[in-house]
Order: C-alpha cells, then sequence, then structure tokens
C-alpha cells in the first residue's frame, strides 16, 4: 500500500510538472502567455545568454556600403540610409513591444556624426556596444523637431575598427548657425559660468529639475550657463545620464558663479539642446 | 522645455512592460476592506501619493497645497507625494509594487490601468461603499471639509471610473481632444471656419494650404515649412474617427473589434492626405503646438490639457518667441463625419486607492482621495490648463464662473485658448464618450494609433497602401499588440480558461486516488492497531 500512494504521489508530481510547464495550445489565455514572458531573472538572463554567445547569427549582413556623411546629409527625409560610425555615447536601453531598444551616438573619422534613434537590440547586444566599436546601420533619415537621426533601424552589425572621438571646441559657434553644422556630435563648451536660474518659488537656483522647475530627483536637471555675454540653458538627460551619474551628481554641485568646461552631445530640439554628458574641472 | 518624446516612448515601453509583469505578481490576496466605524485620530498614519504634473510647475504647488491643507485638517494624517510625468511610469511602479504589497496609498491613475491592477485580489479598493457611507462617504457628516455630495460628481465622469459594475475610482480631472485652428490662415485661404469642423472641411483645406508660390514656399505662410494638419495622439484619432463611424474598436467584454472596412477605409484617407505632406503626426513630425505657433500648421489635435502650448501668445511654449507668428486662434471639437450627431472622447485622471492591512490606513487614503475632489483643489488645478473640474460643485462655484469669465483677461491665467478649451467640454459633456475597459484595453488603444503611425511612415517612404497593405498590416499590428489574445477578457470579469487540459485532469485523478489510497491506507492502520 505504501508503494501504491508512493508511486500515486509521484505521479502526481510529474503530472503536476507537465502541467505547469506551459504546454502553449490555442486556448492559453493571454495573460498566461504574458506571465510566461516575465520569467525570473535567472531564466531571463540565460536567455540573454544564449543570444550572446552566438553574436554572428543575430548580426545581419548589410551587404550596401555605409553612405559618407555629405551624402547622407544630402539625402532627404523618410529614404533609406546606411550609415556607419563608432560609437560615442549611447543611451540607456528599454523593451518596447518585446524588443530592446537603444539610442546611440556615433561618430566617423571625418567628421560625420549620427544619432541612431531606437536601435534594436538585445540588452546583451547593448552591453557588447562599448564606446569606440564600430557599427554600421540600414534605416530611416528622419528629421524630428529640426534632430536629423536615422530611425526605424532595419538591421545592424558589428565591424571592424574603433575610434574614440576627441570632443570639438563649439563654444565660439554657440548663437550662431553655424552650430547646427555640428549636431549629434560630441562637443565641448570652455569657460562657461554658471547663471542663476528660477525655480518653481521664483528664486535663484544653479539647477532646477524638468526646464520650469516642476520636477524632483531623477528628472532632467536644467541649468543655465553665460559665456561672451550670452546665456544659454543646457541640459542634463537623465535618461542619457541618470541620478547615479557622475554628471548628474555635479551638477548639483553647481554653484552660481562656477565657471566650468562642459562636455556633451549636441542634440537639437527646435534649436541647439546639449545634452550635457561630462563637467571638466576648470 | 516639455518632456522629450522619450516620455510617450517610455510611457508605452513602461506600460507592456508592466502588462508582461502583471501575470507574475501573483495574487496575494487581502481581505476585502470594510469601512470602520469611526476615524481613529490618535493614530499616526503616513500615506504616499503617486501623483503626475504635465511638467508643470502650477500644478506641483497645488498638489503641495492640498497636502498642506489636508494635514493641517487631518493633523494624524501625513501625506508623501511622489511626483511623475507620465502615467506609463505610475502604471509600472504600481504593477511592480503589487507584488511586494508596497502600493502607494493613493495614486492618480486611469481606468484601463486599474483594470490591470485588478488582477490581483482586493488591490484596488472598491469605493462604492466609501462613496455611499454616511459619516465619511462623499459629503458625509463627519468629514472635515466641505466636499461634493455624489450628485454633485459629474455624472458621465464618475461612471468612467466603474469597472465591471463597480466604482474603483474618483474622477480627478477631464479634459477631451481639441482641434486647435488658425483661423487667420483658414480666411486667407478663402474658407469661412465653420461652428463644428467636418472631415472633409479639414481635409479639403489642408489640401489648398499645400499650395506654393514661385520661390517654393507654402503660399499661405510664405515659408518653407507647412504641415496644415497635425494629430498629436493618433491612438485617439482612430477611435474618435471610428466612434463616429458607429464603426467597432471592442465590446464592452474585449472583444477587439478594429481590424474592420471603416478602419480600412480611414485608413486608405489617412495615406492619401499623408501622401501629399498635408497631414502628419507627433511621432513623425513633433508637438503640434510647435508648428501652430510658428504658422506652419492650421488645424493641431492636442488634449484639452495642452491649451496652454497652442496659439500665438501661448505662455509656454518650446520654440523661441522670434518663430511665433501673429494669427487668430480657434478652439473647436474634433472634426465630425456627422456634426448633428457629434462625438468627443472624455479623457483625464482619476485617483484611486489601494487596499492596506489596516483599514484606517484606508480610510485616511480614502479622505485624502475624496479631499482632492472638494472645490479648493478642483477649481485651481482646473485653472492650470484646458481641464474641467469634475463636480457640478466646482463649474457651478462662483470662484470659477468668475475664472471663465475673465476668458482673455491676460495671456496666463485667464489665457483665452485654455479657457476656449474648457468650455468646449463644459458644453459638451453630454457627448462625450469613453471606450471600454478591460484588461488589454491599453494594448487596444495602442494598436489603434499604430496604424495610423504606420500608414503614414509607409506612403511618406514611397510605398503603396492598398487591401494587400493593409491585410499584412493588420497581422502585424495583432502580432505586436497580441490582440488575438486579449479576446474575451472582460471588465474585470474571470475569463473563460476552456476545458481543462488533460494533464491537468490526470493530475487531479492522480490526487483523488491518492488521497483515497491514504484514507484506505489510514483505515487499514487502525483497523491492524486495533487488533494489537
Amino acid at each position: 500500500m505504501k508503494k501504491a500512494i508512493v508511486i500515486m504521489l509521484t505521479g502526481a508530481m510529474m503530472l503536476a510538472a507537465v502541467a505547469c510547464g506551459g504546454g502553449s495550445s490555442n486556448s492559453t489565455p493571454a495573460q498566461e502567455s504574458k506571465t510566461e514572458e516575465a520569467k525570473p531573472a535567472e531564466e531571463t538572463q540565460e536567455t540573454v545568454e544564449s543570444t550572446v554567445e552566438e553574436p554572428e547569427q543575430t548580426e545581419p549582413n548589410i551587404s550596401e556600403d555605409a553612405m559618407n556623411f555629405e551624402d547622407y546629409m544630402a539625402a532627404a527625409t523618410d529614404t533609406e540610409v546606411v550609415v556607419q560610425g563608432s560609437i560615442q555615447g549611447k543611451q540607456n536601453y528599454f523593451v518596447k513591444d518585446d524588443q530592446g531598444k537603444a539610442s546611440i551616438y556615433l561618430q566617423d573619422q571625418n567628421g560625420g556624426a549620427y544619432f541612431i534613434y531606437e536601435l534594436p537590440c538585445t540588452e546583451k547586444e547593448y552591453e557588447l556596444m562599448e564606446i569606440g566599436k564600430t557599427i554600421k546601420v540600414k534605416g530611416y533619415k528622419s528629421e524630428w523637431s529640426g534632430e536629423i537621426e536615422v530611425i526605424d533601424i532595419e538591421t545592424w552589425m558589428f565591424v571592424d575598427g574603433d575610434y574614440i572621438a576627441e570632443a570639438e571646441d563649439v563654444t565660439a559657434l554657440l548663437g550662431t548657425d553655424d552650430l547646427a553644422a555640428k549636431m549629434n556630435k560630441k562637443v565641448l563648451f570652455k569657460g562657461m559660468k554658471v547663471e542663476p536660474i528660477k525655480d518653481k518659488d521664483n528664486n535663484d537656483v544653479a539647477f532646477i529639475y524638468n526646464y520650469d522647475g516642476s520636477g524632483t530627483e531623477g528628472d532632467d536637471l536644467y541649468f543655465n550657463v553665460s559665456v561672451n555675454g550670452q546665456t544659454y540653458t543646457f541640459t542634463v538627460e537623465s535618461y542619457l545620464c541618470g541620478p547615479d551619474s557622475d554628471i548628474y551628481k555635479a551638477v548639483k554641485d553647481f554653484h552660481i558663479g562656477d565657471v566650468i568646461d562642459l562636455e556633451g552631445f549636441l542634440y537639437w530640439y527646435n534649436g541647439p539642446n546639449p545634452h550635457i554628458t561630462a563637467v571638466l574641472a576648470q | 522645455m516639455r518632456p522629450f518624446r522619450k516620455t510617450a516612448v517610455f510611457a508605452a515601453a513602461c506600460i507592456l512592460a508592466g502588462t508582461l509583469l502583471t501575470g507574475c505578481h501573483g495574487s496575494k490576496g487581502r481581505a476585502e476592506f470594510a469601512v470602520p466605524e469611526q476615524l481613529d485620530e490618535s493614530q499616526k498614519i503616513e500615506l504616499s501619493f503617486w501623483a503626475k504634473n504635465d511638467t508643470n510647475k502650477t500644478q506641483t504647488k497645488i498638489y503641495e497645497k492640498a497636502i498642506s491643507d489636508f494635514e493641517l485638517l487631518y493633523p494624524n494624517i501625513d501625506v508623501n507625494m511622489r511626483l511623475y510625468t507620465d502615467y506609463g511610469k505610475i502604471y509600472n511602479d504600481v504593477i511592480t509594487n503589487i507584488s511586494t504589497n508596497t502600493t502607494p496609498n493613493v495614486c492618480i491613475t486611469y481606468p484601463d490601468h486599474i483594470a490591470t491592477y485588478m488582477t490581483g485580489d482586493n488591490v484596488v479598493v472598491p469605493l462604492d461603499s466609501l462613496i455611499g457611507d454616511a459619516k465619511y462617504g462623499l459629503a458625509g457628516s463627519e468629514l472635515k471639509f466641505d466636499g461634493p455630495s455624489k450628485d454633485e460628481v459629474v455624472p458621465q465622469f464618475l461612471s468612467e471610473c466603474s469597472i465591471g459594475g463597480t466604482t474603483y475610482a474618483l474622477p480627478y480631472m477631464r479634459s477631451t481632444e481639441a482641434c486647435y485652428v488658425n483661423k487667420t490662415f483658414v480666411e486667407k485661404l478663402g474658407y469661412e471656419l465653420p461652428d463644428v469642423l467636418t472631415w472633409d472641411f479639414v481635409w479639403e483645406v489642408s489640401e489648398a494650404a499645400m499650395a506654393k508660390d514661385a520661390d517654393g514656399n507654402f503660399a499661405v505662410n510664405g515659408q518653407k515649412v507647412m504641415i496644415p494638419f497635425i494629430d498629436k495622439s493618433t491612438d485617439n484619432m482612430m477611435i474618435q474617427m471610428l466612434k463616429e463611424r458607429d464603426a467597432g474598436y471592442s465590446t464592452d467584454e474585449g472583444e477587439v473589434l478594429l481590424f474592420n472596412d471603416t478602419t480600412r477605409e480611414i485608413l486608405k484617407t489617412v495615406a492619401e492626405h499623408a501622401k501629399t505632406g498635408a497631414f502628419s503626426t507627433f511621432k513623425i513630425s513633433s508637438y503640434p503646438a510647435n508648428f501652430l505657433d510658428a504658422g506652419q500648421c492650421i488645424f493641431a489635435i492636442d488634449s484639452t490639457a495642452g491649451a496652454t502650448w497652442m496659439g500665438s501668445h501661448a505662455p509656454l511654449s518650446d520654440i523661441s518667441k522670434d518663430k511665433f507668428v501673429e494669427f487668430e486662434t480657434e478652439v473647436k471639437m474634433f472634426p465630425q463625419y456627422d456634426p448633428a450627431n457629434p462625438r468627443m472622447i472624455s479623457q483625464g485622471p482619476s485617483v484611486c486607492i489601494f487596499n492596506k492591512e489596516d483599514p484606517q490606513v484606508v480610510l485616511a487614503s480614502w479622505l485624502f482621495a475624496q479631499y482632492l475632489i472638494s472645490n479648493d483643489v478642483q477649481i485651481a488645478y482646473a485653472q492650470t490648463e484646458g481641464y474641467v473640474p469634475v463636480t457640478t460643485k466646482a463649474m457651478e462655484a462662483e470662484a470659477y464662473q468668475d475664472y471663465l469669465s475673465r476668458m482673455g483677461e491676460d495671456n496666463d491665467l485667464h489665457y483665452d485658448v485654455k479657457i476656449k478649451a474648457s468650455k468646449l467640454l463644459i458644453d459638451n459633456v453630454q457627448h462625450t464618450f469613453v471606450t471600454p475597459v478591460f484588461n488589454g484595453s491599453t494594448s487596444l488603444r495602442d494598436a489603434a494609433g499604430q496604424l495610423i503611425e504606420d500608414v503614414t511612415k509607409s506612403v511618406r517612404r514611397k510605398k503603396t497602401v492598398d487591401d494587400a497593405y493593409l491585410d499584412a498590416l493588420f497581422d502585424d499590428v495583432t502580432a505586436l499588440y497580441r490582440l488575438d489574445q486579449t479576446t474575451g477578457m472582460g471588465s474585470g470579469s474571470k475569463e473563460d480558461m476552456g476545458p481543462l487540459p488533460t494533464a491537468s485532469k490526470a493530475l487531479i485523478a492522480t490526487l483523488v486516488v491518492t488521497w483515497i489510497l491514504i484514507g484506505i491506507y489510514y483505515v487499514m492502520m487502525k483497523q491492524k492497531s486495533a487488533k494489537k
């Protein structure tokens, strides 16, 4: 009898394992399917690892040669483009519609700079995109509020070559139309003086959260800096450099009157909107 | 500057991530909440309140004032606010915190999201018994503030917070989609602006605005840029158009009806006008307000909650002052197919409360949620944008009526475009509608917008939008948003899981047999020991 009970219990356990195994069928309700996707961290890690072990298989081959920067700039928006450059900066990784995505700043050795918007990749591929590594990307040229970028990426691949660009000093171009030619580049602003900015209670402070002071810790930081008698508003994009980043912490230590050098990427939003990534000692 | 488009993208990502996480939070069931007899004012209670502002410092200050005023009335209750700038992040954080029983006490949210929160047992507090409580309910006898009665909450707005016949939230603010029109350009093109915009009118004027002069500039504005018609929210656009046509979107139970012949017809029309450049979207071009204010757009569709960004004298703007052009702005209802029978989508945040072990904490949460719909908060917050208070008590209050009557006195508090936007909704509450709420309704909404975005992009890239294209698009969007898996997930109801799988049936049978064997074995052992 004991044996019979043990056998039955063993059988029950086996059946339980089978029943919980998620054998897919057409009648599986959506919620179950979603549960299946939200695997524990360990399982997710395994999935990521297995993708990474075979990077060649996931890398599509882009047969076309990359355009040079001049041809890229001359191309009309909504046309297909192939560009190549080395990674200079990357925004954080997130999953959207079951697809990991990342936005990347690329630069080539001939002065070309590209913003790649929502490049589809796995988390591990994102980790492999170290600063300096080169990728080739096929997508569509687009313009959003003045920002020229590559979107709807069809394919991309790592290619040989490493390059880390020196930040270009564009301080003298601030306030001029010529600054647009430096869009998406890694740039440097020298001798910038921290000016007051109004917080939500109309007090003069060195920085605020959100453009009007309505935000809190974790939101974008905004601060005013001046050079040659002109004041400009710069941003620390929380998406690019979050509250744990050195630059985010550094800006929170700013004092009105500090003179600093700033490094960042020349993003565009209805005009220059530099996304600052580092403060350099004066 | 307004939040970068990452907000929209991140919101979508968060919503999706949250949806995926929902399944694994398990159902750590709590006991159902029962209203305590009395609020224990000797008990120190700390509440967390997760709120959203439109990147608007005045809204932040109103929340802060509401909290301090409430704490003065109830000294034993402290409210800690956590501010967000988009609903997607709130949603994601709530979902994450359900699993650890660390949800906020009070939360600004949407009914669509609440439907997902409710997949846990007793996570969100049903409000009907609280609303009707004689002491602490709406206008209850023990309240320390002058709150609205149930009859004073606009019935349509309150009904929007009902899921499966139970009220799970209080409406907090209401808005709708409006069309902000450059009337000056419409007239310059030789047209007269009608009281109610029709689709035929909007498309015709938009195409007329594409004419260029000999220098290659658009004739109507003399600039190189003109996108006559831009829609901020393409999901709302598709939902509106389908509702106006009485076409399918979804059933109340969650059956997807989006992919129908009317949808095809709408998408072909959209493609026609996107091809000429007369129509674009926020995701493709940018905020409609940026183009409208610069004289580069004639019909800008956006929420009434974005009214302060619209017009020649908009108090908030992302473009530099030198780019503004002077024109007369009109605020009109969303374009209609049948102007005699207009339809307007109702939207705007609501406030829900989360269940906790201590009923005193839940009662305190309810009091604070209720305080948010008292006149002081409602009137102040509604004035920050083209919002509308959710109570007739606030709408009819002297202070609010005075505010409305001073339309155009200045370009700040009394900015005319903002007050026109509020009046648009106030005057048309009877024409408002909402879409069914069910677990999965957020995905369906995203899918509706995706159809318009994809069609618009495709024609800009010289692709042909025909029935074959639409067949493939419908399949792609169905798969992307898993719409083939949402069918039947009705409003908070438990879906039919279908017959048990064979393995499960076998498991149950085995367990039954095992218990029988254990029982027989037990009886045999008893008999054996009795014989001894």
